[in-house]
């Protein structure tokens, strides 16, 4: 048992280290269809993906420098994400952001 | 002497109050006092036991610039001819200009022009001398464009105005080299150290520049050309600048540095050989002319050339008639300007082919225009003292000393024949400038007016002006030891005795003068034969054409450089700018060796940041190749976020919630204006814009590529970090050290951020609402 309390710190370490990495190769594949992706609709969904990426290499890094500084950024991101995926989608449907003339 | 030589400039400041009185009576009449106190001063120094005076007055003592005034011989001559003749004019004008002339602003002009010829003839430093030499071109350009209305008087201004202010410029170049190997600033103290500057590798320059500046003033050849297109100016200004004042800022100039500049062999080539080459020019071109002026400006400009071939000579019998020429020229000049002043003024044309026989209508103006023709031809009788001069210089022609230099051989030779060919042509000039106007028919059909006698006023300047000659022709010596032997003493350096005399015996001078009489006569009487060389030559090499191709060629070129980059294209812009960068950047690393390559302080490299990096530069590779504006916007913010994310892993949260929210922010923006902004273009550029495109991104982005890695590899001394992680809490209270720099310790540099962002934000606004329509103000 405790040999495994020693370890541990070491264990997650690892792990984080690994799910790094695992994030960063899906943000690569994301950005192929950023890229590439036929319709400006693909490129939004993967710019929205990438923003869920970042989220949560975050929150690795956080748990890597054992911080909870970044917990902010975390929130910030999400937020920020869905305005702009909404800003985007509204472009796409209507050409424009902000309606005038409601009436 | 301070009040003497600002009194003008004095009196200027009140010439606007005083002309509101111009009906009643007529602002000359206040502006005739200023020179006539002025010439009583000078007059009381005249004598025959004249000793220099100096008086000094402080103006940047920390420059050592000051109003040093030094009077000596030569300066006190120059000083009574500009006062004389400067009351003359001032009387003269009174009768002149009529009162509905704008009379405040001439005689403001006059007056500064008057203050500006004062000081320089008495200034001793040389940064003074200049101010007022450069007044002198000022007050000189206003004087020729007064009556602006007319397109010649303002080109002939204007060409005045850059002849002598570029050789203004030039002497002023000489006079700082003069004045870095003296180390003073006072004339005196440098002609006391003429040898130093004689040995000095500068000499030659020196001599060139100031030369430069006395030529171009003096209008000397191939500078001539200003002066014929002055003659725009009203009568009194052409009478008292271009011929007895201005005109003659050069000649004193040459005379006043004589000492140091005549140690030199070249001296004699230049200054004696352009100076032949203006009097034979001068007064072969004055023959050419149909304009009363025109003939007189020519013939200044050969007498100046005359004067200023004496002082190259350098010889004391040279020197003194040099000096006693100019106290000759400035009345017979005068006087003879006046005269075409009153033909023109009761004829209504100066043109002297509608004009002739005004003898019997004009007798006194005749009389007048006799004298003054007769003694500037030099013609050998006893009351003239232009004939004493001319002798003067054949006298001083044959006697030249010899010289090692080949070229100063060559034109002592060639001088005294040279001499007698331009004193022929002076003398067909004067005989056709006065029997052509005064003799023969009369063509009183052609005349704009009805020719009669001038109003007495007017006739009263140049009469006193031919009193001058006929006394300084009869009574020479008397000007001889008063006045003149000190003068070309203060030139020569050391006491000149030349005796005034008219009979000097039957000696080669005189034989000179009478070929010079004969064979003008001749030549003026058959003028009409002979007169077609002059379409061979010159013909159409004419120096005003070659200022003309010069002015405008400046222009064209000048706009066509211009042109050639300011062609409007911000793609043109950038790239001088990129380029120059980049030039200057890599030439400066490659001359200083700046680049440098030190790996022992980086950190470890992790797969993440390795592939973060590789998408971000894969993302930013792409938005260049697409074609689609939205697409390139959704790309770029790869870019963005991978830059948010770089920061998370550098641990910068700040700065990632910072670059999060203004990515997001420049998304939405672009996406609120995209609407308004035209599909991307597809790319015409040509191979070579390509080429350059691609060379100058490439080069740009290897340039930060070396400058940072230089930059990370030398460090010079650690970095203030530590100080700011340690004192944040202690001395900021806060344990985010960002915020803390952000708001403590740099606070000011914030503020100005949030400026930035104000002003931004109101410039939006005003972009937005304050729309004008096209055309209104």
């Amino acid at each position: 048992m405790s040999e495994f309390a020693s370890f541990l710190p070491d264990l997650i370490s690892v792990i984080t280290v690994i799910c790094m990495v695992v994030v960063t190769i899906s943000i690569t594949i994301l950005l192929y269809r950023v890229v590439k992706g036929p319709t400006n609709p693909d490129r939004a969904v993967a710019l929205d993906a990438i923003g869920i990426n970042l989220m949560a290499m975050a929150g690795l890094v956080a748990i890597l420098l054992t911080s909870t500084q970044l917990n902010d950024v975390i929130l910030l991101i999400g937020i920020l994400l869905f305005i702009g995926t909404i800003a985007l989608a509204k472009y796409l449907e209507k050409g424009v952001i902000i309606d005038r003339n409601r009436d | 002497m301070l009040f003497a030589v600002f009194l003008p400039a004095l009196l200027a400041i009140f010439i606007p109050y005083l002309s509101k009185w111009k009906e009643k009576i007529h602002t000359g009449y206040f502006v005739l006092l200023a020179p006539l106190a002025v010439f009583i001063y000078f007059v009381s120094f005249v004598g025959g036991d004249f000793e220099p005076v100096t008086q000094n007055y402080n103006w940047i003592p920390s420059l050592n610039i000051g109003f040093d005034f030094y009077l000596d011989g030569l300066s006190l001559l120059f000083a009574l001819l500009i006062s004389g003749i400067g009351s003359l004019v001032a009387f003269y004008s009174i009768f002149y200009l009529h009162k509905t002339e704008r009379l405040d602003q001439f005689y403001v002009y006059l007056l500064l022009f008057m203050t500006a010829m004062f000081g320089v003839v008495l200034s001793d430093n040389v940064f003074v001398l200049y101010s007022f030499w450069e007044l002198t071109s000022i007050s000189s350009f206003l004087l020729i464009g007064y009556w602006n209305y007319k397109e010649r008087s303002r080109y002939g201004a204007l060409k005045s105005m850059l002849i002598t202010v570029f050789g203004g410029l030039s002497m002023l170049g000489g006079f700082i080299l003069l004045t870095m190997i003296t180390e003073t600033t006072s004339i005196q103290e440098m002609i006391a150290q003429a040898d130093v500057i004689l040995s000095h590798e500068y000499f030659g320059l020196i001599m060139a520049l100031i030369l430069l500046g006395a030529f171009t003033k003096s209008a000397q050849f191939p500078f001539h050309i200003w002066l014929p297109d002055a003659m725009e100016a009203p009568t009194p200004v052409s009478a008292y600048l271009h011929s007895a004042t201005m005109v003659k800022a050069g000649i004193f100039l040459v005379a006043r540095f004589t000492p140091i500049l005549s140690q030199s062999e070249w001296f004699f080539v230049f200054v004696s050989g352009i100076g032949i080459l203006t009097l034979v020019w001068g007064s072969y071109m004055a023959v050419r002319q149909t304009d009363l002026k025109g003939i007189l400006a020519f013939s200044t400009i050969s007498q100046l050339g005359m004067i200023m071939a004496m002082l190259g000579f350098g010889t004391s019998a040279a020197i003194f008639g040099a000096v006693f020429h100019i106290l000759n020229h400035a009345t017979f000049k005068g006087s003879l300007f006046m005269v075409a002043g009153i033909v023109d003024h009761e004829s209504g044309t100066r043109d002297i082919r509608k004009l002739g026989g005004l003898a019997t209508l004009m007798p006194i103006s005749a009389t007048l225009a006799f004298f003054g023709t007769f003694s500037m031809a030099g013609v050998p009788l006893p009351f003239l003292n232009g004939f004493y001069s001319k002798e003067m210089f054949f006298d001083a022609s044959i006697e030249l000393e010899s010289s090692s230099l080949m070229i100063a051989e060559l034109l002592r030779t060639a001088i005294p024949y040279l001499a007698v060919f331009g004193s022929i042509f002076t003398f067909v000039y004067s005989m056709y400038l006065v029997f052509g106007t005064f003799m023969g028919k009369k063509k009183l059909e052609q005349l704009p007016k009805k020719p009669h006698e001038a109003p007495i006023g007017m006739l009263v300047p140049p009469i006193i002006l031919v009193l001058g000659v006929i006394i300084i022709g009869i009574l020479p010596e008397t000007f001889n030891g008063n006045l003149l032997a000190h003068a070309a003493e203060a030139i020569y350096g050391a006491p000149v005795d030349k005796h005034i005399q008219f009979w000097h015996g039957w000696i080669t001078p005189l034989y000179m003068s009478l070929a010079v009489v004969v064979i003008g006569a001749i030549l003026a009487f058959v003028r009409k034969s002979w007169s077609g060389i002059y379409s061979f030559f010159p013909g159409k090499l004419s120096f005003n054409k070659a200022y003309d191709f010069i002015v405008d060629q400046l222009e064209k070129t000048s706009a066509r450089i211009t042109n050639s980059y300011m062609n409007g294209s911000l793609r043109r812009y950038m790239v001088l700018i990129l380029s120059a960068i980049l030039i200057v950047t890599f030439t400066f690393i490659g001359l200083t060796g700046g680049f440098a390559w030190d790996t022992s302080n980086l950190a470890e490299i992790t797969v993440h940041e390795v592939v973060i990096a590789l998408a971000m530069a894969i993302a930013a590779i792409a938005t260049i190749f697409t074609n689609n504006k939205i697409g390139a916007i959704l790309i770029l913010g790869v870019v963005g976020y991978g830059l948010a994310l770089l920061f998370v892993v550098y641990r910068a949260p700040d700065l990632a919630l910072t670059q999060l929210v203004v990515e997001t922010i420049t998304v939405a923006l672009f996406l609120l204006c995209f609407y308004h902004l035209p599909n991307l273009r597809v790319r015409t550029d040509s191979v070579f814009e390509k080429t350059t495109n691609i060379i100058i991104s490439i080069g740009f982005g290897a340039l930060m590529t070396v400058v940072a890695i230089s930059a990370h590899s030398t460090k010079l001394f650690d970095t203030i970090s530590s100080y700011f992680v340690e004192n944040s809490y202690k001395l900021g209270g806060g344990d985010n050290v960002v915020n803390v720099t952000l708001v403590d310790i740099r606070g000011i540099d914030t503020l100005f951020e949030i400026v930035v962002l104000g002003i931004a934000a109101l410039a939006i606004y005003g972009m937005i609402k304050l729309r004008h329509k096209k055309g209104a103000k």
